[in-house]
């Protein structure tokens, strides 16, 4: 017995000795001017032309630059590789002046024959690059990179000559200069790809630390795979003299409890996200590091259309209109949502979408009953399915309750794996899924054309001749704002009257950010152009603990 | 002995070919496919990236040419980490994951060993039931509570150890090899704990004890070699549990290892990193479990003597 | 030494004398009454739950959200307003059940499959013992996903999917108890006097070996619980709001620091259940023990 009592105290003093007492993160960073930067999870690569999610989009925002950034404020255009630019009088040609000085970070000049080359390469058709579609605006790129065009030259892009770019549009697109900040966008080194490839290679090593060649604010300096990736100030770049930063440090933190966790040590300056039940408590405190704003998503279940007893319109209002999402809101969801009613998020550009219905009880049991339900009697089986993840349970689990309460029907929630769930999506096979939709660019067309007939993200079985016509043609055509913006009203009236979906909340992005990190303002699309980010060593005071 | 472990070896070949047969059909049916994404991919789109990986050819050529690539050491592009190849992966997760593996065996068995053969030398007595309800705590903690637990304690409240990372920060190693090392710990008290009582009844003991020598020298000669037969067994069965159960630990310390690929694969269906990470885990497992039995055969004093008269 | 062989023999041969000792010895271990006291008492609650509960195990209150224990709710409430104790009521249910239906399972095949390797040895040992190192090495996860696809999700097939799992180790820890049993005198005996091996095997093996396999199964249906938390966890399991007491640890474990009631108590009737398996386990097993007893 006493060789364990032994055992015990040496470990104990060995996790002592262990112990670090040294400098956080957080105030050796505000020394150095290293950003900490939890990422959410490890970048899938860093090749434009090849990946699609999020947090590549943080690291390669700060390694590349598209033809124009966005004012993080106002989330303007502002010149990034293009100077500047003009749209001709119908909105279909725009001509883009490069920069005399943007570089690479090999010394060579932007020119506008790379961006040739690297649109080429985004829509090559051997590329598989699932964010072509943000360039089919461009005439002749659909059909490029679809296979139907084999000459690259009849697309509508142009090199007049080393600095001015000319790009020809299908029909006036009124946030195609949005698209140009979008990593699938990009120029990519052509001398680079070749070296290593043909321009339509998918895996090359190009993208390693010691191969890239790229032409933003900072360089690749470290790539550790799930472990961090360090990028460090460009001596290249041509606005260097304006990035305040020396470096950052992007941490794959896809447990965002221990995310929370590291933020509170000072090992992160800023956190992906918030996990729900610390919410309350982050806003309890004074000079709360919490930081919320509204963000460009909607959040809704979609509904099978084509399935008994969803088929009824009746019963799909019923089911929409028992949600009380304001109650939702205010408990699950710790008020930090916003209730939706409607797909497009309030405000987007300025639109403001129809909103039919609320929250009615007595209006919902009506519908029910019309519907051959009286009180939920003989209601047939209801399934809800959605992805593995704490929240989306949270929600449905209240939501349950809520049909259950107002309507008096059983509804089964099933949770399932990602693939699982995706698989039954895409064929139809459910009655209800939850759904999320974050939008690509600020216009209420990103929303609104998820619902054309048979389109790839429509998974209800909606379908509607003047839907397709208002948003395929009509609106593309308009000629003013407002009268765009008067068609999308029409069509969304027609949407949310069959309500092939139910909406239930506006996305706000959430985060934790030191009081040092300055020039990062919240806006609609969590955009960040670490450009402008710069740490405030004065604001040294640790990362707030509880109690 | 020397021809048991030939032949053990030259029975693994096959073993290993099922398990690559098995899996390589098993995730063609699960549903769901590499390229699904939350947004819908254009038809062609999908189609030039299944052509990238073979996935437009015949499903038995793929299997073919995917017994072919591995023959020559390759296992092929990952899918989900375009550019990488699943060599480098494995490459790059197996030190981390092995390391964290061997300081969390090292502590279950030290711990968990001296805790049991405690145990049973004097059983039904406070030495006994002590370390058995420590252990009995240490099975009923999950290691998805115990590192957050570990890590407010620790981490949080006294700020003495780093609340994540692996070899970033001093002392960081320590949390993680303590939580998935106490499970096992607790797993090996309770089995050395029956294991040491078992051998303890044995007559052999008792003619030990006859003999009239000292109490430690019957438990740690005579005692020891038998009692652990169970926990020797229990070893290689163990390590394969390790790789699984550090997946928990490797995500809730945001540690860049091999468990995370190996259970991301499967929900990502990344199909050659599943195979990959699965030819080379069972390879692992195969030989850990020989190694064990061979382990217990030479602990056995039968068994070895039928060895050493082959 | 011959004597004490055959008394063994004709000892295993009349099963039931040796149960009614096994229960005679383990009415003298305390702990271990204890242990099948509140492992009764558990299953009785859980079977009467729906009757006992003192709320309905689904009904809200979003408004009153998670609160501390009260004289309404003596263990509090969770997220959503729910009585905390109605859940770990319910929650018990599906996880006894898990944890007895799953380690049965498991134990079944477990302890038949090692002991026939263990006992026949040779090249069936090896055909069998590579079948299992061939299971150990295929991805579990995938496996369950496909399980579940293909039959749908539903209780039964969790509990076979689990235990399916679990009777591999047990299987490896039951081969090598026998092998060492197998050279023993008694029998060798027992092969010489001609019993037939099935006989053997069920006998003289099976119970020689129980300790361990008391002691693994004790330390397998925790085991099998937390896999049912972690399989439900992942969507692969019950569905909500369904839940287990794995589950209800699980989501307190987010919580841990807001809510600290809700971890604590599943975390307890957890802990109660675990500590009353392991006295009645080890009690088991010295009741058992052929040979001790002969002290």
């Amino acid at each position: 017995m006493t060789l364990l009592p032994r055992l015990l105290l040496g470990a104990l003093l060995l996790t002592l000795a262990a112990c670090t007492g040294g400098e956080s993160n957080v105030s050796k960073g505000n020394r150095e001017g290293i950003l900490h930067y939890g990422n959410g999870s490890e970048p899938q690569g860093l090749d434009p032309h090849v990946v699609t999610g999020v947090p590549e989009h943080h690291v390669i925002q700060a390694l590349f630059e598209g033809l124009t950034a966005k004012d993080p404020a106002t989330l303007e255009p502002i010149p990034g590789v293009a100077s500047s630019w003009e749209i001709s009088e119908d909105g279909k040609t725009y001509v883009f002046h490069l920069n005399p000085e943007a570089r690479w970070s090999n010394g060579d000049q932007v020119t506008a024959g790379d961006f040739v080359f690297s649109w080429q390469r985004a829509l090559h058709p051997k590329m598989g690059n699932q964010y072509a579609y943000m360039l089919f605006p461009v005439v002749n790129a659909e059909a490029y990179a679809r296979g139907r065009l084999p000459d690259f030259a009849d697309v509508g892009v142009k090199a007049l000559d080393d600095v001015t770019l000319e790009v020809h549009l299908n029909a006036p697109t009124p946030y195609f200069l949005q698209l140009m900040d979008h990593y699938s966008t990009f120029p990519v080194h052509p001398p680079t790809i070749e070296k290593f490839g043909e321009i339509s290679t998918r895996f090359t090593p190009w993208t390693r630390v010691e191969n890239m060649v790229n032409n933003g604010p900072f360089d690749l300096k470290e790539w550790n795979l799930n472990r961090h990736i360090i990028v460090e100030k460009s001596d290249t770049y041509w606005d260097r003299d304006k990035v305040k930063l020396n470096g950052i440090i992007y941490y794959p933190t896809e447990n965002i409890v221990s995310e929370e966790r590291m933020f509170r040590v000072g090992q992160l300056h800023y956190t992906q996200t918030v996990p729900l039940d610390k919410i309350p408590v982050y806003e309890g405190i004074e000079n709360s590091p919490h930081v919320q704003s509204p963000y460009l998503g909607t959040y809704y279940y979609l509904i099978n259309t084509t399935m008994e007893p969803v088929n009824d319109v009746r019963v799909r209002k019923a089911l929409s209109m028992a949600i009380d999402r304001v109650k939702l809101n205010n408990t699950v969801l710790q008020k930090s949502r916003f209730p939706a009613y409607t797909i497009t998020p309030p405000g987007t550009l300025g639109y403001q979408p129809p909103k039919l219905f609320e929250f009615d009880a007595e209006k919902a049991r009506q519908y029910l009953a019309d519907a051959g339900y009286p009180g939920g009697d003989g209601f047939p089986q209801l399934e809800l399915i959605y992805n593995t993840q704490e929240d989306h349970r949270k929600i449905a689990v209240a939501i349950q309750q809520m049909w259950k309460d107002v309507l008096n029907i059983d509804v089964a929630i099933a949770n399932q794996e990602w693939k699982v769930y995706l698989d039954n999506v895409t064929e139809m096979h459910f009655q209800i899924a939850r759904r999320g939709w974050i939008g690509d660019y600020v216009d209420p067309n990103n929303f609104l054309d998820l619902f054309i007939t048979d389109g790839g993200n429509n998974n209800t079985g909606f379908s509607d001749p003047r839907y397709d016509d208002l948003i395929l043609k009509l609106a593309p055509e308009a000629k003013t704002r407002e009268e765009r913006f008067s068609l999308f009203h029409e069509a969304e009236t027609l949407l949310m009257e069959q309500m092939p979906i139910i909406p239930i909340y506006t996305y706000t992005s959430n985060h934790l950010k030191h009081a040092s990190v300055k020039g990062m303002p919240s806006n609609l699309m969590d955009y960040i152009n670490f450009r402008y980010v710069w740490l405030d060593p004065n604001e040294t005071d640790a990362a707030p603990v509880e109690d | 002995m020397w021809r048991f472990i030939s032949l053990r070896l030259l029975q693994a070949v096959p073993v290993i070919l099922a398990v690559i047969t098995v899996t390589f059909f098993l995730v063609r049916v699960a549903p769901g496919g590499p390229f699904d994404s939350e947004k819908a991919v254009l038809p062609e789109v999908k189609a030039a990236l299944e052509a990238q990986y073979r996935l437009d050819r015949p499903l038995f050529e793929q299997y073919f040419a995917y017994l072919g690539d591995l023959a020559q050491g390759d296992f092929g592009p990952s899918f989900k980490y375009p550019g990488r190849s699943v060599n480098e992966l494995i490459a790059a997760g197996l030190p981390v994951t092995a390391e964290l593996g061997l300081y969390s065996l090292l502590v279950a068995v030290i711990i968990g060993g001296i805790a049991g053969v405690f145990a049973a030398i004097k059983p039904n007595t406070a030495q006994d039931y002590i370390p058995m309800t420590a252990a009995m705590i240490g099975i009923c903690m999950p290691s998805f509570l115990l590192g957050p637990l570990l890590v407010l304690v620790f981490g949080i409240y006294l700020d003495w150890l780093p609340v994540s990372g692996w070899g970033d920060i001093p002392g960081d190693k320590l949390l993680p090899s303590i939580t998935l090392g106490s499970a096992y710990a607790a797993y090996i008290a309770r089995l050395s704990r029956a294991g040491m009582l078992e051998v303890l009844s044995q007559d052999y003991i008792r003619t030990a004890r006859a003999k009239g020598l000292p109490e430690w020298q019957v438990v740690v000669k005579h005692g020891l070699r038998g009692g652990m037969i169970p926990v020797v067994a229990y070893l290689g069965p163990a390590f394969a549990g390790l790789l699984a159960g550090s997946f928990v630990v490797e995500t809730i310390f945001q540690i860049p290892g091999l468990g995370r690929f190996y259970v991301q694969a499967a929900f990502n269906r990344d199909y050659t990193m599943i195979l990959g990470t699965t030819v080379f885990l069972s390879t692992l497992i195969v030989l850990f479990n020989l190694a064990s039995d061979v382990l217990a055969a030479w602990m056995n004093p039968r068994l070895r003597a039928q060895f050493g008269g082959k | 030494m011959t004597s004490e062989i055959i008394s063994d023999i004709t000892e295993a041969e009349q099963g039931t004398s040796l149960w009614k000792d096994a229960w005679l010895r383990l009415r003298k271990n305390h702990l271990a009454i204890v242990g099948l006291v509140l492992l009764v008492a558990l299953i009785i609650i859980a079977l009467l739950t729906p009757w006992i509960a003192p709320y309905s195990y689904e009904t809200q209150n979003l408004e009153l959200g998670a609160t501390p224990p009260s004289a309404q709710h003596w263990l509090g409430t969770d997220i959503f307003g729910r009585d905390l104790m109605t859940q770990i009521m319910y929650g018990g249910r599906v996880s006894l059940a898990v944890g007895f239906v799953a380690t049965s399972v498991a134990l079944l095949i477990g302890v038949t499959w090692g002991a026939i390797a263990g006992y026949v040895g040779g090249r069936v040992d090896a055909v069998m013992m590579r079948l299992v190192d061939i299971m150990y090495a295929l991805p579990f996860m995938i496996f369950i996903v496909l399980l579940m696809v293909v039959f749908g999700r539903n209780m039964l097939l969790l509990f076979l999917a689990i235990g399916a799992v679990e009777w591999l180790t047990m299987a490896r820890i039951m081969r090598s108890q026998v092998q060492s049993l197998r050279q023993q005198e008694f029998v060798e005996a027992a092969i010489s006097l001609g019993l037939s091996p099935g006989k053997i095997i069920v006998r003289h093996l099976i119970p020689n070996a129980l300790g361990p396999i008391i002691v693994y199964t004790t330390l397998t249906i925790p085991a099998v619980m937390l896999l049912e938390a972690f399989l439900s966890f992942l969507g692969l399991g019950i569905q909500p709001p369904k839940t287990s007491w794995g589950l209800l640890i699980s989501y307190g474990a987010e919580t841990m620091e807001e809510f600290p009631w809700l971890l604590i108590f599943p975390g307890l009737a957890l802990s109660i259940t675990l500590f009353s398996l392991n006295f009645l386990g080890d009690g088991l097993r010295d009741a058992l023990d052929v040979r001790r007893s002969k002290d």
